[in-house]
C-alpha cells in the first residue's frame, strides 16, 4: 500500500526522536505537581485549583506541572509517579477528594521524600504516612456572605440550591447559605435539589429550570462546575451566586457574588515552606491546615451590578466580623427542618467544632431532605 | 451486527483450496490495521500542527510514555488490564449477534458483589477472601448481563438499549448501597463501603506497579478465545450469530446458549469490577464507575470480538491512555487531546474494516 512508502521515513525520524528525548529536570526550581479530576476551565472546583497553580507560578523559583481530567483510579497513581520520576516534583497537590484513599496513601509510602498535600482535610495522625498533609477552607463563611446578598436580592423569598450529594461538606454550605439569607430576610426559604453526581450538567440544568419554574428567583449551587447553572439563571433572568470560582463572565447581569477559593495563597505558603527545606515528615510543615476568610483561604467575588447598597453594607459587615474572628455561623437556638433542636439557646459551634464535620441535618427554612 | 461479528472469519468465509498460498490474507489482516494506525497518526499530526506543536516530538513523547521503558510499559499494562476484561462483555455476545454495551453496569455489579462477599469472609485467609470475591464478582456481573439476555430472548427487548439502561441502574444501586446498607460511617464526605483488609487484597506482581488483575485479564481472554474459536460451544454460538433461524432449525438450544454466553460476558466484566475493588480501591464507592466499561466496548469492536486481539488492542489503548499525561505536562496541550488521538485511531481502524477484500493483492490466487 501507498502508506508504507510514505510513512516509512516518518517511522525512522520517530525512532531517532525517541532516542534523543529524555526527562528534563529543573535543578534549582521547586517543582510542584497539580492534579485535577476535571478540566482546568470548568468555572468550578478544578479551575479554582488551576488558578492556584498559576498564582504560585508567579514566584520565579516555582515550576508548576499540571494534569487535568485524571480519574480516581490507578491513573492518578501513575500521574503522581510520573510527576515525581519524570518532572522531578518535590511537592504534589492531587486535588480531588477521592484521590486520597487509597491512591495518595499508596504512592506516598513509596516516595517518603516527596510532600503529598491533599485538599479535603482527611489526614489522621498515626494512621497516614508522615509525608502526607491536608488542607481545606471554611468556604461556608463566603457562602454565608453570598446568602446575605441573595436574601436581599430575592423578591419571592424563595432561594434555590442545587447540590451534588447530601454529605457533610455540602450540607454545611446549604445551611450557611440559608442562615445568611435568613439573617437579613427571616422569611426566606432555600429549596434544595440533590443531583447525586459531582458533575452532571444535564441534571443541573433540569434542576435549575424546575426551581425557577417554582418561583425561585435567586440560585446557588455546590457541584463541581456551576457553569450550566449560572448560564440557565442568566437566561431566565434571575439572580445567582457562584461557587468555587468567579462566574461573573457567565452571568453578567444576574451574578450577585460568589464563594471562591483562594488557593494561590495556600499553595504559595506550601511552596515557600518546601523551598526553606521544611517537610511534613519532620513536622516543620503542619499536617493539617485550615482557614476561612480571615486566613485568606476563601474569598467573596466582587459584587455584581444588581447588588443594592443595603445588601453590600450587610455583606461587608458580616465579612468584617469574619475578619475579626468574632462571627459564628452556627449558633443556638437552632432547629433543623424537621423541628428537632440542633443547638439550644446560648450554645455556639465554632468553625473548628467536630460536630460540623459530620453534619447530617438541614436548618429550618431549608426545603429538602438529607435522605435523598 | 452479525456482519461485523462474522465477516472476516477465514475458516468460514474463505473457500480457498487446500494447496493455496495462505500468506496473502494473513498479510492483509496485519497491513490494514497497521496502515490504519499510520493514517490516524498523520491525521493526529495535522491536529498537533494546528495547535502549534511538532507532531514528531509529540509522537515520540507518546511512544516514550506508553512503551518507551519498562516503567512506562507497566503503566500501559495497568491501564490495559481492566479493558481486556470489560471488552469481553461486548465481544462474547457479539458472536451471538447481540450488541451489548452494559459493560460498565456489569463491572459495577461485579465490584459490589465482590465487596459484599469479601467483607462477609474478611476474617478468613487471603486466598479464601480473594476466591470468594472472584466468584461473587463473576456471579454478580454474570447475572447482570444474563438479565439482558433474558429480556431479549423472553421479552424481545432490544439488548443494546436494555444493557445501556442497566448501566445507570447498576450505578444507582451502588450509590444506594454505599449510602445505606454497606456504608462505612467513617466515610463522611465520600460514602463508601467498609474496606477489605489491606493484607487480603490482590498483590502487585513482584516489584512492579502492575497488579494481579493483568494476569486475570490475559487468562480470561485466552480462555474466551479458546472457547469461542476451538470448541463446539463456540461453534454453536457462532452459528447462532450467523443465522439464528438456521441454528434453531439445526436443533440448537438457542436460548440456553445465549443466556450462558451472556452470563460469561457479564462474568468477565464482573471480574474487572472485582479486581478494581480487590487490587486498587479496597472498597466499593463511586470511583468504581470509572469508564472502563465504555472503553471496553471500543476495544471489543476494534479487536473484531476475538479474545487474542483483545489483549493487543487493550494494550494499545492502555498505552494511548497512559500517554495522556505527557501531552499535558510536556506540551501544554489540553486534557482532551488524548481523546482526539484515541478517537482518530479507533475511527480509522473501524473504517479500515470496510477495505477487507477490496485489494486484489491480498486475494488468494489458488495453486
Amino acid at each position: 500500500m501507498k502508506f508504507f512508502s510514505r510513512t516509512f521515513p516518518l517511522i525512522a525520524t520517530l525512532a531517532t526522536a525517541t532516542l534523543c528525548s529524555g526527562p528534563t529536570r529543573a535543578a534549582d526550581k521547586v517543582v510542584a505537581g497539580f492534579i485535577y479530576v476535571g478540566p482546568k476551565d470548568d468555572y468550578g472546583y478544578n479551575q479554582a485549583h488551576s488558578e492556584g497553580c498559576r498564582g504560585v507560578q508567579k514566584l520565579s523559583w516555582v515550576k508548576g506541572v499540571e494534569e487535568a481530567s485524571v480519574p480516581e483510579t490507578t491513573a492518578v497513581q501513575e500521574t503522581m509517579r510520573n510527576m515525581i520520576n519524570l518532572d522531578g516534583a518535590s511537592v504534589l497537590f492531587p486535588t480531588s477528594f477521592g484521590y486520597f484513599d487509597p491512591h495518595i496513601l499508596k504512592v506516598a509510602k513509596q516516595y517518603p521524600k516527596v510532600q503529598f498535600v491533599h485538599c479535603g482535610g482527611l489526614y489522621t495522625e498515626g494512621k497516614h504516612p508522615a509525608n502526607v498533609g491536608s488542607y481545606f477552607g471554611y468556604i461556608d463563611e463566603a457562602v454565608y456572605v453570598a446568602g446575605i446578598v441573595a436574601g436581599h436580592a430575592t423578591k419571592s423569598g424563595k432561594l434555590g440550591f442545587i447540590a451534588a450529594k447530601p454529605i457533610p461538606q455540602v450540607l454545611r454550605n446549604i445551611n450557611a447559605f440559608a442562615l445568611g439569607a435568613q439573617s437579613v430576610n427571616p422569611k426566606a426559604t432555600v429549596q434544595v435539589i440533590f443531583t447525586g453526581e459531582w458533575s452532571m450538567p444535564v441534571k443541573e440544568a433540569e434542576a435549575a429550570t424546575s426551581l425557577i419554574n417554582q418561583g425561585v428567583d435567586a440560585l446557588t449551587c455546590h457541584v463541581d462546575s456551576p457553569k450550566v447553572i449560572l448560564e440557565t439563571a442568566e437566561r431566565r433572568g434571575i439572580f445567582v451566586t457562584g461557587y468555587h470560582a468567579n462566574g461573573a463572565k457567565l452571568a453578567p447581569k444576574g451574578y450577585l457574588t460568589g464563594a471562591e477559593w483562594n488557593w494561590s495563597k495556600v499553595y504559595t505558603d506550601y511552596a515557600e515552606a518546601v523551598k526553606a527545606g521544611k517537610s511534613l515528615a519532620a513536622g516543620t510543615i503542619p499536617h493539617l491546615v485550615r482557614g476561612g476568610i480571615k486566613e485568606g483561604f476563601v474569598k467573596v467575588s466582587d459584587y455584581g451590578p444588581a447588588v443594592t447598597d443595603a445588601a453590600k453594607a450587610d455583606a461587608e459587615a458580616a465579612k468584617a466580623k469574619f475578619l475579626a474572628g468574632t462571627m459564628v455561623i452556627f449558633k443556638g437556638p437552632l432547629k433543623d427542618n424537621t423541628g428537632k433542636e440542633i443547638l439550644p439557646e446560648g450554645k455556639d459551634l465554632a468553625q473548628q467544632a467536630l460536630e460540623l464535620e459530620s453534619m447530617g441535618w438541614l436548618v429550618a427554612g431549608v426545603i429538602g431532605s438529607t435522605k435523598n | 451486527m452479525s456482519a461485523v461479528a462474522t465477516a472476516h472469519d477465514p475458516a468460514a468465509t474463505r473457500g480457498a483450496p487446500r494447496t493455496a498460498v495462505r500468506w496473502r490474507p494473513a498479510l492483509e489482516a496485519v497491513v490494514l490495521p497497521v496502515g490504519a494506525v499510520l493514517v490516524a497518526l498523520i491525521l493526529f499530526g495535522a491536529f498537533c500542527l494546528t495547535q502549534g506543536r511538532n507532531p514528531l516530538a509529540v509522537f515520540a513523547a507518546i511512544y516514550q510514555a506508553a512503551f518507551g521503558s519498562g516503567y512506562s510499559f507497566q503503566n500501559t499494562l495497568v491501564r490495559a488490564a481492566p479493558l481486556m476484561l470489560t471488552a469481553l462483555c461486548t465481544a462474547l455476545p457479539a458472536r451471538l449477534g447481540l450488541v451489548i454495551i452494559g459493560n460498565e453496569g456489569a463491572l459495577v455489579a461485579g465490584g459490589v458483589a465482590a465487596t459484599a462477599a469479601g467483607l462477609l469472609v474478611s476474617t478468613t485467609s487471603p486466598l479464601v477472601v480473594i476466591s470468594c470475591m472472584l466468584l461473587a464478582g463473576m456471579i454478580g456481573g454474570g447475572l447482570w448481563i444474563t438479565l439482558v439476555g433474558f429480556l431479549f430472548y423472553f421479552r424481545s427487548v432490544n439488548e443494546t438499549i436494555s444493557s445501556l439502561l442497566l448501566n445507570y441502574i447498576a450505578i444507582a444501586v451502588l450509590n444506594h448501597l454505599v449510602n445505606g446498607p454497606m456504608r462505612d460511617p467513617s466515610s463522611l464526605n465520600k460514602p463508601s463501603s467498609f474496606p477489605i483488609p489491606e493484607d487480603k487484597m490482590l498483590p502487585l506482581l513482584g516489584s512492579t506497579n502492575v497488579h494481579f488483575g493483568l494476569i486475570f485479564g490475559i487468562i480470561v481472554c485466552l480462555l474466551a478465545w479458546g472457547l469461542m474459536e476451538h470448541t463446539t460451544f463456540g461453534f454453536k454460538v457462532r452459528m447462532i450469530g450467523g443465522n439464528i433461524r438456521a441454528a434453531r432449525l439445526a436443533g440448537l438450544p438457542v436460548t440456553r446458549l445465549g443466556l450462558i454466553t451472556c452470563f460469561l460476558a457479564g462474568a468477565a466484566a464482573g471480574i474487572a469490577g472485582m479486581v478494581e475493588v480487590a487490587a486498587v480501591q479496597g472498597r466499593a464507592n463511586e470511583s468504581l464507575a470509572a469508564g472502563y466499561g465504555y472503553a471496553g466496548i471500543l476495544v471489543a469492536f476494534v479487536a473484531r470480538h476475538r479474545g487474542l486481539p483483545i489483549i493487543l488492542v487493550a494494550t494499545l489503548l492502555g498505552g494511548i491512555l497512559a500517554s495522556g499525561g505527557i501531552l499535558q505536562r510536556q506540551f501544554q496541550l489540553p486534557d482532551a487531546t488524548i481523546l482526539v488521538f484515541q478517537g482518530l485511531v479507533f475511527l480509522v481502524i473501524l473504517l479500515s474494516e470496510s477495505l477487507y477484500g477490496k485489494f486484489k493483492f491480498f486475494k488468494e490466487t489458488g495453486a
